[in-house]
């Protein structure tokens, strides 16, 4: 069943040190709340997995949380480099962390393959690319009935699940719309999935039938965090923050600035900051 | 370049017009962020507007008014025709064939169209950690041609590349269906100096076109390699007023949308 819990104890009760674990969301609708809230318990070890990791695991790698991170794109989208990302890679600092390097076509097909209790995913891909040299988890299968040689990938079975969507009803299903990503595979990928939400509504009676609903029962947890996926935007709710994510190349590239920053936006912060953070974002109605 | 003539435009508005021009109106393109991005939209804006624009975040025939800053912007999804998700996006739409023009930028170009994003330097221990290929790998294999946009330099553009991310036409040739590759590849290079096209046996790419007020010596000077020219030489259009005015203006309210967050910004 799932439970509506505040965030301090969703995430409490749902990830743990040594997990792997997932922050999904494609740009739009990135749980940073959550992940933030990881930051603030301190967990070790973790390995993180995402297509796209940006701002919020490059926090996370810089606070020396993860030993391994699994990925398409490590950048930060639009404006160039992960610098802590960098800095874990290229000097092993603030640790050394392993490397998992995949295409998008790589990472989307082993979510699905997850979300479908396959063991590996089997596509058109890497061809004549370089990764499937240096990741030995890229391998290929020949079809039995053509004959062609296609790319396999192990199948993503993250222990939990983050991702922030619009709205709960009272029932605890959630509804993701948008630029939907990868959060659905990857919530059904998953051992257990923890979920953000901006609003809890009563019911869902008025949305368009085929709209990307997450049934309450494939979720663990649900936090109410209005603005959670900010400086990352909420379809219907506020917009990106692109002026942050210009900003945060500056933060990052700087060891002492980094920390001053998590200690100031996410140490002595609270997931009940992010609604602020939003204020100036909401479309005026 | 203090003694080159004031054309009225810039190199890189050079480059996003050509670029521009390359694009059909019955075309389905899968966008690169950055200078493809621009390149794309201005095609959109003059003389293809019926041309389908998709990001690789799912969103399918979008119409941004702004140059959006990521892959995943909302505007994309607000004008877009539909939006997918993302394995959808790659296993339907891009392994299934639907793209005709894959448009990716480069950090470093070898003469064959192989792109490295990937890292400067040995993989293991990388001198600079670069993003990686997102959806590039497959785009370039996957979209039945290839378009690149860059803007030339000697770091750019290197006799060797430092890691494959996205196969081009490998050492030549027929490498590309040596590896059961049947798409065309890499078809168009256009820089800020030039457009290039591969030669068609050995398919290294060659200068077939340089923009207005360049040399070849300039070519050669800002290319890694020894530089091919095609024996008949074009000369690139410079921008039409229309043209320069779409990408300006499109510039100029990308540039204003993307600094207006800034304003009262929270701790």
């Amino acid at each position: 069943m799932v439970k509506f819990l505040p965030l301090k104890k969703a995430v409490a009760e749902n990830l743990h040190d040594g997990d792997t674990v997932a922050f999904e969301g494609f740009t739009h609708l990135i749980p940073t709340a959550a992940a933030h809230e990881a930051i603030r318990q301190g967990f070790r070890d973790l390995t993180l997995i995402r297509m796209t990791p940006d701002l919020i695991y490059d926090q996370m790698i810089g606070m020396g949380m993860a030993s391994k991170i699994v990925f398409s794109y490590l950048g930060n989208p639009g404006v160039g480099l992960l610098r802590r990302a960098r800095d874990a890679i290229e000097n092993g600092f603030p640790r050394a962390i392993e490397v998992e390097e995949h295409s998008h076509a790589g990472m989307a097909n082993a979510y699905e393959a997850g979300a479908a209790g396959l063991p590996c995913a089997v596509f058109r891909g890497y061809r004549g690319a370089g990764l499937g040299a240096v990741n030995p988890n890229i391998k290929s299968v020949t079809c039995p009935f053509t004959g062609e040689v296609l790319a396999a990938v192990p199948a993503i079975r993250p222990d939990v699940t983050f991702i922030h969507a619009q709205k709960a009803d009272r029932k605890g299903n959630v509804v993701v719309e948008g630029i939907i990503g990868i959060q659905k595979e990857a919530v059904l990928a998953a051992k257990r999935a923890v979920v953000t939400v901006e609003e809890v509504v009563d019911a869902f009676d008025d949305l368009h039938p085929n709209l990307t609903v997450l049934p309450s029962w494939t979720i663990a947890a649900i936090s109410v965090v209005p603005g959670g996926s900010h400086p990352s935007y909420t379809h219907g709710y506020y917009e990106r923050d692109n002026a942050a994510y210009l900003e945060w190349d500056e933060i990052a590239a700087d060891r002492d600035r980094f920390q001053e920053w998590i200690r100031k936006n996410v140490l002595e912060s609270s997931a009940d900051d992010f609604a602020a953070r939003v204020e100036h974002l909401r479309k005026a109605a | 370049m203090s003694n080159a003539p004031d054309l009225g435009f810039t190199p890189n508005e050079m480059m996003t017009i050509a670029a521009s021009r390359a694009l059909r109106n019955d075309d389905v393109c899968f966008v690169g962020i950055g200078a493809p991005s621009a390149a794309c939209n201005v095609a959109r804006l003059t003389h293809a507007p019926d041309i389908t624009l998709i990001y690789e975040s799912g969103t399918i025939g979008t119409a941004p008014d702004v140059l959006p800053l990521s892959i995943g912007d909302g505007e994309l999804c607000e004008t877009a025709v539909t939006t997918v998700a993302v394995p959808e996006m790659f296993r339907y739409w891009l392994q299934g064939g639907r793209i005709s023009i894959g448009f990716l930028g480069a950090a470093q170009l070898d003469r064959f169209g192989n792109i490295n994003t990937t890292v400067i330097g040995d993989y293991a221990h990388p001198k600079t950690r670069l993003p990686g290929g997102g959806g590039a790998p497959e785009i370039a294999t996957s979209s039945k041609q290839v378009y690149i946009t860059m803007v030339q330099s000697k770091r750019g553009m290197v006799e060797k590349i430092d890691f494959f991310t996205s196969f081009g036409h490998g050492e030549g040739g027929d490498h590309r269906k040596r590896l059961g590759i049947d798409t065309a590849g890499p078809t168009l290079l256009i820089t800020d100096l030039a457009v290039w096209k591969p030669d068609l046996v050995t398919k290294e790419f060659t200068v077939v076109s340089l923009h207005p007020g360049v040399s070849r010596e300039q070519v050669q000077a800002t290319c890694g390699w020894t530089v091919r020219f095609a024996e008949a030489l074009d000369a690139t259009p410079a921008p039409t007023e229309l043209e320069l005015k779409t990408l300006r203006d499109l510039q100029a309210r990308t540039k204003a949308a993307h600094q207006g967050t800034a304003k009262g910004k929270a701790a």
